[in-house]
């Protein structure tokens, strides 16, 4: 390990440590980063599309989703830019409950794609979404997630960087293999854990 | 069509190196360029960033990402820095860094907002403040590139503060005045301009960029970085002019950390 002369860091950064991953510092804002425009689609042509293959297995309008079941959240988050945020508060229904709502018992596939508006994707393992795990989020702070922090709704998965909580999610595919999505074939590590300091590929 | 290159690294991990400062450039009074020693540079693309990690005497240690101002031409890596008030890294790199210092620095990172040559054009570069170094790294390296360079018709929109706010000024009027050089189109938006200022005076709108840019009909490949307020207003005119989101890449530079 090199030191670097006359860097101190900021006064009061060292104290936060033990809620950051390696590499983290905290943020109290809430910064944006996104490869292109932000998409709005309005709520009466959004969907949300669960589909296996060429199957669909099932579809939520904005007014249907609003009735499934719905959970509050209280989690860090951690952005691979490397800030992170603490005790963020999120309102939105689990993966576990959009399957049931589409009355599957299990998962038909050990992976999923999430697609996007404005063509992002990104890949998750199933069990990282499930047992309250994953979220697909409408709400952030108590207000209507907006447009440029992935309203209407965002993927919220917050135990692995925050590219992977993808926004303006509009479809979920089952997937037998695992496949990258946008930022992982792009350079960026294809899981993603931040206590493992995933970043890139190969980290 | 747009043409992504996968950096070279892609499937190693990416090393920490340790890097030594060469030489400084006070750019503006607030950004500064470090020159930088890397010994084994695998090299990069234009728009690609680096992380940096800076380690005080008591073992901590904090990471920022940093834009590459040099083209993948030049022999050294340039970062330009701009120092933020509330800052942990960006006031050492801008304003302590000196010739012979070293830290630890990994890249080069991103494979989506970046250009070559290759990838053709034409190229519409947006940018504001500290969001002209990666589209600068775009600029140097079409100019290295000569005539091949010059065959893709490249335009830059930069918005800064004030006139003494401009990141690489007198080196982008010599690319502009150059034979076919860029357009380059400057806008400043806290500071009434001086007398015979040829640029616009306030923020970039959907007018401005429909006067400065090419017609969503040309197809440009388009470039957008600064600030998160600054991407957002730019990258929804630009939809709204008509051209194709996915031909619009964006970089945004959070109001908090050293990026």
């Amino acid at each position: 390990m090199i030191t670097t002369r006359g860097f101190t860091g900021r006064p009061g950064a060292k104290a936060d440590r033990k809620r950051l991953p390696p590499g983290q510092y905290l943020t109290e804002d809430f910064p944006v980063l996104s490869a292109g425009p932000t998409p709005l689609t309005p709520l009466d042509r959004w969907t949300l599309a669960l589909q296996d293959g060429g199957s669909l297995l099932g579809k939520w309008t904005w007014e249907e989703f609003q009735a499934l079941p719905r959970t509050e959240v209280m989690v860090d988050i951690h952005c691979v830019t490397k800030w992170s945020k603490l005790g963020t508060v999120w309102e939105g229904v689990t993966i576990d409950d959009l399957l049931s709502a589409a009355g599957l018992d299990e998962p038909s596939a050990p992976y999923l794609m999430a697609h996007c508006d404005g063509g992002y994707t990104t890949n998750l393992p199933l069990e990282d979404l499930l047992e309250g795990k994953g979220l697909v989020a409408t709400r952030f702070d108590g207000e209507p997630l907006a447009p440029e922090h992935g309203g209407p709704a965002r993927l919220l998965v917050p135990h692995l960087y925050f590219w992977k909580s993808a926004k303006w999610v509009r479809r979920l595919r089952f997937m037998e293999h695992d496949e990258p999505g946008f930022w992982e074939s792009l350079g960026y590590h294809n899981y993603g854990d931040p206590w493992r300091e995933q970043r890139y590929d190969g980290d | 069509m747009t043409v992504i290159e996968v950096p070279p690294s892609v499937g190693r991990r990416l090393a920490w190196r340790q890097v030594e400062v060469v030489e400084r450039v006070a750019e503006t009074p607030r950004a500064t360029t470090l020159l930088l020693d890397v010994p084994g540079w695998p090299g990069h693309l234009a728009g690609q960033h680096v992380d940096v990690r800076l380690t005080a005497d008591d073992g901590y240690q904090a990471q920022r990402s940093y834009s590459i101002a040099s083209p993948p031409e030049a022999p050294r890596v340039a970062l330009t820095v701009e120092r933020l008030e509330d800052g942990e890294v960006s006031p050492w790199l801008a304003g302590e860094a000196r010739s012979g210092d070293r830290f630890e620095l990994r890249g080069p990172i991103g494979g989506y907002f970046t250009w070559s040559v290759a990838a053709g054009g034409p190229l519409m570069l947006v940018g504001g403040g500290s969001g002209v170094v990666p589209l600068m790294a775009m600029l140097r390296h079409r100019a290295a590139r000569a005539e091949a360079g010059r065959a893709v018709p490249a335009r830059l929109l930069l918005s800064s503060r004030s006139l003494a706010d401009i990141i690489y000024r007198e080196e982008l009027h010599r690319l502009g005045s150059a034979s076919g050089g860029p357009v380059i189109v400057h806008t400043v938006t806290r500071e009434p301009p001086p007398p015979g200022w040829h640029g616009y005076a306030r923020r970039i709108d959907a007018p401005m960029l429909a006067e400065v840019g090419f017609p969503p009909a040309a197809k440009p490949e388009i470039f957008v970085c600064g600030s998160t307020p600054m991407v957002e207003a730019v990258a929804e005119a630009l939809v709204g002019l008509g051209h194709a989101s996915l031909n619009v890449k964006t970089e945004r530079f959070g109001a908090t950390g050293g990026m």
